[in-house]
């Protein structure tokens, strides 16, 4: 049995049904899809123990089907230990966002869970894809449930948000269309493919400066999509006036898929263009730390402020992937996976006190300590996984993802490094003064009496994501294991494919030489050079 | 089964009763009970410290390590939940575990009528496991836990009372300001990894000669960047004086006895780094000596008991560390241990009396109490003699070894200490005697009412009152032939452990008389000027200071420095970012963008005008322009 595509579209199957049984009032819609998304769950977990995470290789693979025989277009769809965990991430995610969105959701209540449901088909799809221009249109697919989430069910001005985000991230997809189609061009007749695999081959045999072209491409996309600066101002606009439940699919999963691609399809496909390219996607990241940590402090809105940590937070996941070491990437991956999780129930709990108040301002807020005890002692431990306290998940992949950077090979590898540093600082500033201002000091009275404590729906959701925050944080090495396989085969693609191009130093690939890189000389942090 | 194949076993109990009172919150029956877990998880750790510690020497290794399971492992690195015992650890472990119990039991009385008890207790477990991590810790980033958790702590007991804004505010820079310092200690673990391929302690000390000093230089000035901040040295020990707003048996564990020795302790964990030629060690030496002296100044203008202890606390540190940077690493453990008995004794001291007035903390204020609470008139007392260094209490051993050192080491280091020492005997002793002698000053009610508090607090006090006496026996001077329990306790690890023997015996009697007269001195003047007089001699005090007296009131207006030139631009940098650069600049180049999009196509669609005559001018001028062309190209 095809279990992978089974699997994918075992949502959408839910969402035919929910499209047949439309009169069957809103909570039977409820029922369903959470059963749906609590089977796909179940399902991506049951591949997941068959899958063998001491290899790099494809695996879960099911058969080749052709698609458009005529341009060797086939659906086909595998994982390896990277994208294992995202796709696990999703299946996760969307069994949240479906508790998330239970009470939260008012109107059309069937119509919004086909679109949930929809979406992680599509989201599905893009992690499992190994054909490119069946990743494309998973891609693009996702592009409409979710604009449908923000502008139907978002927030007052949710029609702008819904547009902007789907500008944006129509204009990556089109030029990543026009990037597929200039590759496979590009490539002599008889290698003419879009499989991703062969192409991980093919690929990197291009002419540099076509390289360059093609990374510039595919990478605009994925800048918007990560979101790096200055390409981010879409994603504020979007959370805040998205749903609960399109929150968190939209950080948990969806500015993932940036990162992903640029890992499988930029690092993979161009490495002459990663190592020209590379420094300045460095450099774009620390900005992106610093500068989304010092907007997130200054918010006033909590739902702004933690999109604002998104972008810092996934400004370590790029120094990571961009570290090329299989460090740096595996703690990318992890980070990854982290990141949605802990921003994943940030947006959860800040959806369950603007659906009691109705208001996201953190000013009509304070000392929630007293009134909802369960609520505030769960936000401090997520807040701290998303501050990065060791013995939380959020540690683990920055800690990877810094260090990775520092071993690198760049010539200014340990600047980048103590530069993100600096997020560590920042992130426990914007994040424990907004704690403070909303939990501690004096209750404020409210028109409709005390604030109801956390309920049933609300605290499952809230402990699964707990327990995976806190399993990450204690016991991450057998993920970091599976993930390793595939991150060495990432690095030493790039190396192999690189090949003979000299470098001004050596590459730390699997690990810091034992005789350090710097000899006597003075660390690169203060050599003048650059890489190009 | 020796307790050497248990290591985890230390950080059993303070880890369950945290869980414990932590899950279970209302559930156990009577409010007591979760006081009397939380003191049995410390106890038990306590015990189960000891009998490490006497395993640990009779099985005559010194190392023991114990790895449990894997924590992370990414690229070539494994960190394993790995933890060690060998003297330096145990030692730690020792004065962690048996100051945190009594202060535990302390805290049943302190504590007893606060409505969050139990909140308090699962708070203090959490910190004892957290410190334990820290001490036992096998490699850095394990380390880096405990060093964390007890910031965590800490931000969560200084905020301990949230519902004052002073309190909250406290905890979140107490926690800001850490994360400075967490920061250098970051970058240090990550160039330690570089250079050495490893993270766990005996390998790296095992590789120290793949450094060059380059690396020793950075490693270890930010490993001290992270003491600096956990420990409160210049310029990151803002934080401490501001953590006073947590109850005072959290003054007394955290920020007098354990989480605040954590820079030592981890300079002294790294000392073969630190006794590199090349290490950043001067600089730690005068570091620890400027906050010494700079904190004793403070301390002598403060009229918050807490306060005062506070800085004082900072000041002591600063002696830790002077040692430490001068690789007096025996005699900066000594000063940890001697100290965390006194500190702690005189921190419970000042809670006792606080509780007693009725949460007054204003020195000028009291006065006389000596009669009224006569245990903790004792056990302060004993423990100001011990602090001012007074010969034979516990602090006139470990401050003497350390100034013989430095006197060995650098002159001018010396000449900060003794008049660190002075300032110290004079501000101590005059909170002695503001506090306790000098007639009262208090109202007739408020006098009623001021009584000894309960045996579970007196109790505590009069142990660290006898430990802050009699600790100095553990480290009599080598130089005079005396032993030294704890240089030979800790001989197989530390390389100066008989440092100080080397210097000639008259010269060190020398030395002991002049750290001696000082201390006598100050304690002498404090008293002339405040035992009978009280708030006339703080008056002339403020007149023969003068302006200087403003400056030390203020604390130097470090606070105001660090607020116009840190905090503000900081916080306009993020108003701007976010209130202007981001909305106009960054987003209004995109809606830009879009504005010369809609524009344009404006300007189109008016082409557009639907009258036949228009659309038929523009197809001859089209066909015009054709003809022409053909023409031109014709030729």
């Amino acid at each position: 049995m095809p279990w992978l595509t089974i699997t994918i579209f075992l949502p959408t199957v839910g969402a035919a049904l929910l499209t047949v049984l439309r009169r069957s009032g809103g909570q039977g819609a409820r029922v369903i899809s959470l059963a749906f998304t609590i089977l796909t769950a179940v399902l991506s977990v049951a591949l997941a123990i068959g899958f063998n995470g001491a290899s790099p290789d494809y695996q879960l693979e099911d058969p080749k089907v052709p698609w458009v025989p005529a341009l060797g277009i086939n659906f086909h769809v595998a994982l390896d230990g990277i994208s294992l965990w995202l796709f696990l991430l999703t299946t996760f995610l969307s069994v949240i966002a479906v508790l998330g969105s239970w009470t939260s959701i008012t109107k059309h209540d069937s119509a919004f869970f086909i679109c949930l449901l929809l979406l992680e088909t599509a989201m599905l799809g893009v992690f499992a894809a190994i054909d490119l221009v069946l990743f494309y249109v998973f891609w693009e697919a996702m592009l409409i449930p979710m604009y449908l989430i923000i502008g139907v069910w978002g927030g007052a001005r949710r029609l702008y948000a819904a547009i902007k985000f789907f500008l944006y991230t129509f204009v990556g997809g089109v030029l990543m269309l026009a990037g597929i189609i200039i590759l496979y061009f590009a490539l002599p007749e008889p290698d003419r493919t879009f499989s991703i695999p062969e192409l991980l081959a093919r690929a990197p045999q291009l002419d540099g400066s076509l390289q360059l072209t093609l990374f510039v491409l595919f990478g605009l996309g994925f800048a918007i999509k990560v979101p790096l600066f200055p390409f981010h101002t879409w994603l504020p606009d979007a959370h805040v006036e998205a749903p609960t439940s399109g929150s968190i699919i939209l950080a948990g999963v969806l500015l993932k898929m940036g990162a992903y691609g640029f890992l499988r399809l930029c690092i993979g496909f161009f490495p002459v263009g990663t190592e020209v390219f590379g420094p300045v996607l460095m450099w774009l990241a620390v900005i992106g730390i610093i500068y989304g940590g010092a907007a997130a402090m200054w918010q006033t809105d909590m739902k702004r402020l933690i999109a604002y940590s998104s972008v810092s937070h996934l400004g370590f996941v790029m120094l990571g992937l961009f570290a090329l070491n299989p460090m740096g990437i595996q703690g990318a991956v992890l980070q990854m996976v982290n990141h949605g999780l802990s921003t994943g129930a940030l947006f959860l709990l800040v959806g369950m006190i603007y659906e009691r108040r109705h208001s996201r301002m953190i000013a009509d807020y304070g000392g929630l300590w007293e009134e909802v005890p369960v609520y505030s002692r769960i936000f401090l431990v997520v807040a701290l996984s998303s501050i990065g306290l060791p013995g939380l998940n959020g540690f683990v992949g920055e800690l990877l993802t810094l260090m990775g950077t520092f071993t690198s090979a760049w010539v200014q590898a340990q600047l980048w490094a103590i530069l993100g540093c600096l997020g560590v600082i920042i992130s426990a500033c914007y994040l424990l003064w907004m704690y403070k201002r909303v939990f501690y000091g004096e209750p404020k009275p409210h028109r409709d009496g005390p604030m109801k404590d956390i309920n049933t729906i609300e605290a499952t959701a809230a402990v699964m994501l707990l327990a995976g925050i806190v399993w990450l944080g204690v016991y991450p090495a057998p993920v970091l294991r599976s993930i390793k396989p595939a991150a060495v085969a990432v690095v030493n693609r790039f190396e192999v494919s690189r090949g003979n191009v000299p470098r001004t130093k050596p590459f730390a690939d699997l690990a810091p030489d034992v005789a350090p890189l710097g000899g006597t000389e003075l660390p690169a942090v203060f050599s003048e050079d650059d890489e190009q | 089964m020796s307790p050497l194949d248990t290591l985890w076993l230390v950080l059993l109990g303070p880890a369950l009763g945290a869980l414990i009172n932590g899950l279970w919150p209302q559930r156990l029956r009577g409010r007591v009970t979760h006081g009397v877990i939380a003191c049995v998880a410390a106890g038990f750790a306590f015990v189960v410290a000891i009998l490490q510690h006497i395993a640990l020497g009779a099985s005559g290794q010194e190392i023991v390590r114990a790895s449990y399971f894997t924590w992370i492992q990414a690229g070539n690195l494994t960190v394993d939940f790995a933890l060690r015992l060998d003297p330096l650890s145990s030692v730690m472990c020792l004065t962690v575990t048996g100051v945190g119990f009594l202060i535990h039991v302390y805290s049943l009385g302190y504590m007893a009528h606060d409505r969050d008890y139990v909140r308090f207790f699962t708070n203090m477990n959490l910190f004892l496991t957290a410190m334990l991590i820290l001490v036992t810790a096998s490699n850095l980033p394990l380390m880096f836990v405990g060093w964390e958790g007890v910031g965590l702590c800490s931000y969560l007991l200084i905020g301990f009372w949230h519902r004052r804004e002073s309190a909250s505010r406290a905890g979140f820079k107490a926690f800001a300001v850490n994360r400075i310092g967490d920061a250098g200690f970051l970058v240090a673990m990550f160039w330690c990894w570089k250079v050495f391929a490893t993270l766990e302690f005996h390998e790296i000390f095992e590789r120290l000669e793949l450094a060059t000093a380059v690396d020793v230089r950075w490693i270890t000035l930010l490993l001290f960047v992270g003491a600096t901040g956990k420990s409160a040295q210049l310029p990151l020990y803002v934080w401490l004086p501001d953590a006073m707003e947590g109850p005072t048996p959290v003054s007394a564990l955290i920020h007098a006895a354990t989480m605040v020795t954590a820079g030592v302790y981890l300079v002294v964990r790294m000392h073969p780094l630190f006794h590199h030629p090349e290490s950043a060690g001067v600089l730690v030496a005068w570091v620890g000596a400027l906050t010494a002296i700079f904190a004793a100044t403070i301390a002598v203008g403060q009229r918050d008991i807490k306060r005062v202890l506070a800085y004082s606390t900072v000041s002591q540190l600063g002696y830790m560390f002077l040692a430490a940077g001068i690789g007096a690493y025996v005699a900066a453990i000594f000063h940890l241990v001697t100290h965390a008995f006194f500190k702690a004794c005189l921190f419970l001291g000042s809670g006792s009396v606080i509780h007693a007035c009725h949460e007054e903390q204003d020195i000028m204020n009291m006065g006389g109490l000596k009669d009224k609470m006569r245990t903790t008139h004792w056990t302060f007392l004993a423990a100001t003699l011990a602090i001012a260094g007074v010969f034979p209490l516990a602090g006139f051993f470990s401050k003497d070894e350390i100034l013989a050192h430095a006197f060995q080491a650098n002159r001018g280091l010396y000449v900060i200490g003794i008049a660190c020492a002075l300032l110290t005997a004079f501000y101590m002793g005059r909170v002695l005697f503001l506090t306790f002698y000098s007639g009262r000053r208090m109202r007739d009610q408020a006098w009623e009412k001021v009584h000894e508090s309960p045996p579970s607090m007196t109790f505590a006090l009069v142990v660290l009152a006898v430990l802050a006496v009699f600790g100095g026996l553990l480290g009599l001077p080598a130089g005079l032939g005396l032993p030294h329990f704890l240089a030979g306790y800790l001989a197989p690890l530390l390389p100066d452990a008989h440092g100080a023997a080397h210097m000639p015996a008259r010269l060190e009697l020398a030395l002991m008389g002049i750290s001696l007269a000082l201390a006598i001195g100050g304690l002498f003047a404090a008293a002339s000027l405040f035992r009978v007089r009280g708030a006339q001699g703080e008056e002339r005090l403020r007149k023969a200071l003068g302006g200087v007296h403003t400056l030390l009131a203020n604390k130097w207006y470090v606070d105001e420095v660090y607020a116009a030139v840190v905090v503000s631009p900081l916080s306009r940098l993020a108003q701007a970012v976010s209130d202007r650069f981001d909305p106009r600049v960054v987003d209004g180049l995109v809606n830009g963008v879009a504005a010369a999009v809609g524009w344009g196509s404006e300007r189109q669609t008016r082409t557009q005008t639907g009258r036949i005559r228009d659309y038929v001018l523009v197809i001859l001028t089209g066909a015009f322009l054709l003809v022409l062309g053909l023409i031109a190209l014709g030729r």
